[in-house]
């Protein structure tokens, strides 16, 4: 694992990106690790583009946004194209192919998984599949314990959601073994 | 929860309403020292609220709308007063005249209100009023755009407001900076009895980092100079040794006047010319006699630096990356960042200026702090300063910086 990673989560407004960030720093955050997590997104509250960027290291993180991504997470087809382009060398690439229908570089550092339909089918909707997606990006690049980021999805969502992201969380794990 | 943890519940409920100093107590509890992940428009708020400040009146504006989000949960609790208000005008305006009546008072907002808040400010001066204004900068001019980051009001900080006013501008690069220069804005409003205004960048007012506050006690407080004349002795604009004058609250029996025009030191308006003239040098001189108190600045890797970059906020960080990468190629650079923007740091700037021979100045702008800096240029020719603007809306980064050092070295 590099010293420093840096992630990118994009997609759309309400697909609970900025959220999914949130965790992925808390989660370091309980492991003592130098954190940053910055977002950006559009005026819309739904639709329109967002992002939200989480560096994590073991030195002081200077610049806050992801500028060489080591692992980016594509939820629609949108943020996949604007975002491929700075992804480093041996990044890792996760993509929902709910949305996600052309890519034009597939390397061997490419997930193609389709965590919408898994969500709406396994979870009775597509809501949880930010943590999902999450868990299965921690699963596959090791950068948080799957224990941190447990807790950390304990802390940040309300009492009457920890269940269903819970089990987001496992069906997340359970793809990245396959 | 620990024996120890009940006692010090329990006689905290009992004494919340009665004791002042229950408000702090409170915070402590409720902080738990541990490290989290916190946001900087919450660091502000929570800035605010170990410093003392009991009073916000403010409109809701993306950026800053978060300041105003905590302060209305948590001032009710502490015995403070949270007001949402018709606009920006009627904020500043409130917040006004809570300080008057002993409140310490803040309000927050984004470049749209700031503008709105000018004259106010101006008004906060002359009155010589405690008060701080915290502008979350995002992109102008006018509506701009919401949510993206821009440094453009770092001029407006200091000239916003008609007529010659001094001003003192803060201006954090972190999360928890943003928390300690809340804390030292409100206590230099309280020590020098004038608005003081908090810079944020919209990167850092929406940045989550890992942060442990400090134990409240550790947490330095200063407030305002109380007169200890009797009330037919007080002039409310006072001069003693360092220009800082007692401030008596409204309701506390002393009498004084409250005008925008220039003013004795009753506060009676006053049209002599020695008497305006008095006013305003007292106005400047508070400021400029206190220069030492008031700067603070940051030098980084600047002992053997050949190229230097003058930046504040979110910018000196991309600065520090572009400076990891480049000493790593042996190239010397540093960063000289002011945390005081105004008064502007005119003794470090010249220190630099004579130690190196490049200065790059990023600024998410179209060229500001560049002209401060070049006022400060006396043998150096134009192409020993240069300029990155950026006003897209996207941050100057690293790689930015690193390709204009690579060019000048």
């Amino acid at each position: 694992m590099t010293k420093t990673y840096e992630v990118r989560l994009s997609g759309s407004g309400g697909q609970g990106l900025i959220l999914a960030g949130i965790i992925l720093a808390r989660a370091a955050v309980l492991e003592n690790r130098k954190v940053t997590q910055t977002q950006s997104y559009g005026p819309e509250s739904r639709g329109g583009y967002s992002h939200a960027d989480v560096i994590i290291s073991d030195r002081d993180i200077h610049f806050p946004e992801a500028t060489n991504i080591s692992c980016l997470l594509a939820l629609t087809q949108e943020a996949c194209d604007k975002f491929l382009f700075d992804l480093s060398d041996n990044g890792i690439l996760i993509i929902d192919t709910t949305f996600v229908k052309n890519l034009a570089l597939a390397s061997e550092n490419t997930y193609e998984v389709p965590f919408t339909d898994i969500a709406q089918e396994k979870l009775g909707s597509p809501i949880s599949t930010n943590i999902m997606a999450l868990a299965f990006l921690v699963k596959v690049t090791g950068i948080v314990k799957e224990s941190s980021l447990k807790k950390a999805i304990e802390e940040s969502v309300k009492p009457a959601f920890i269940d269903v992201n819970l089990k987001a969380m496992q069906i997340g794990f359970d793809l990245a073994k396959k | 929860m620990t024996e120890k943890d009940k006692t010090k519940t329990t006689k905290e409920k009992a004494s919340l309403a009665a004791k002042p100093e229950s408000k702090l107590e409170e915070i402590q509890t409720k902080r738990e020292r541990k490290t989290v992940l916190m946001q900087g428009n919450e660091a502000v708020a929570y800035g605010a609220l170990d410093a003392g400040v009991d009073f916000f009146a403010g409109y809701p504006i993306t950026p800053s709308t978060e300041i105003a989000e905590i302060l209305a949960a948590e001032l009710p609790k502490r015995n403070g007063a949270f007001i949402q208000m018709e606009d920006e005008l009627a904020s500043i305006c409130a917040i006004i005249g809570a300080s008057l009546a002993g409140a310490k008072a803040l309000t927050a907002t984004s470049g749209p209100g700031f503008s709105l808040m000018q004259e106010g400010i101006g008004f906060a001066k002359i009155t010589e009023t405690p008060c701080v204004v915290v502008d979350v900068q995002r992109v102008g001019p006018s509506t701009g755009m919401p949510t993206s980051p821009a440094q453009g009001d770092l001029m407006q900080s200091k000239w916003g407001s008609h007529g010659d006013s001094p001003a003192i501008v803060l201006y954090p690069d972190s999360v928890k900076e943003s928390y300690e220069l809340t804390i030292r804005a409100v206590n230099l409003s309280e020590k020098y009895r004038t608005c003081v205004i908090l810079l944020l960048d919209e990167v850092i007012a929406h940045m989550r980092e890992a942060v442990c506050l400090p134990d409240i006690a550790n947490v330095r407080i200063i407030n305002r100079i109380k007169p200890t004349v009797p009330p037919q002795w007080y002039k409310h604009y006072d001069e003693n040794q360092k220009y800082l004058s007692p401030l008596a609250s409204f309701g506390e029996g002393y009498r004084y006047h409250v005008t925008g025009l220039t003013h004795d030191s009753h506060g009676f308006p006053t049209n002599k010319p020695s008497e305006a003239a008095e006013m305003m040098e007292r106005l400047r001189k508070k400021i400029s006699y206190n220069i030492r108190d008031l700067v603070q600045i940051e030098s980084y890797e600047m002992e053997d630096a050949k190229i230097a970059i003058f930046a504040a906020g979110i910018t000196s960080r991309a600065a520090k990356a572009a400076i990891a990468t480049a000493r790593a190629e042996g190239i010397k650079v540093g960063l000289l960042r002011p945390l005081t923007i105004w008064p502007f740091p005119d003794d470090a700037v010249r220190k630099m200026l004579r130690n190196v021979d490049t200065v790059i100045v990023p600024e998410l702008n179209q060229g500001q702090l560049i002209h401060e800096v070049q006022r400060l240029t006396k043998d150096k020719s134009d192409g020993g300063l240069i300029p990155i603007n950026k006003v897209s809306g996207e941050l100057i980064t690293p790689n930015d910086i690193l390709n204009k050092i690579k060019e000048v070295c």
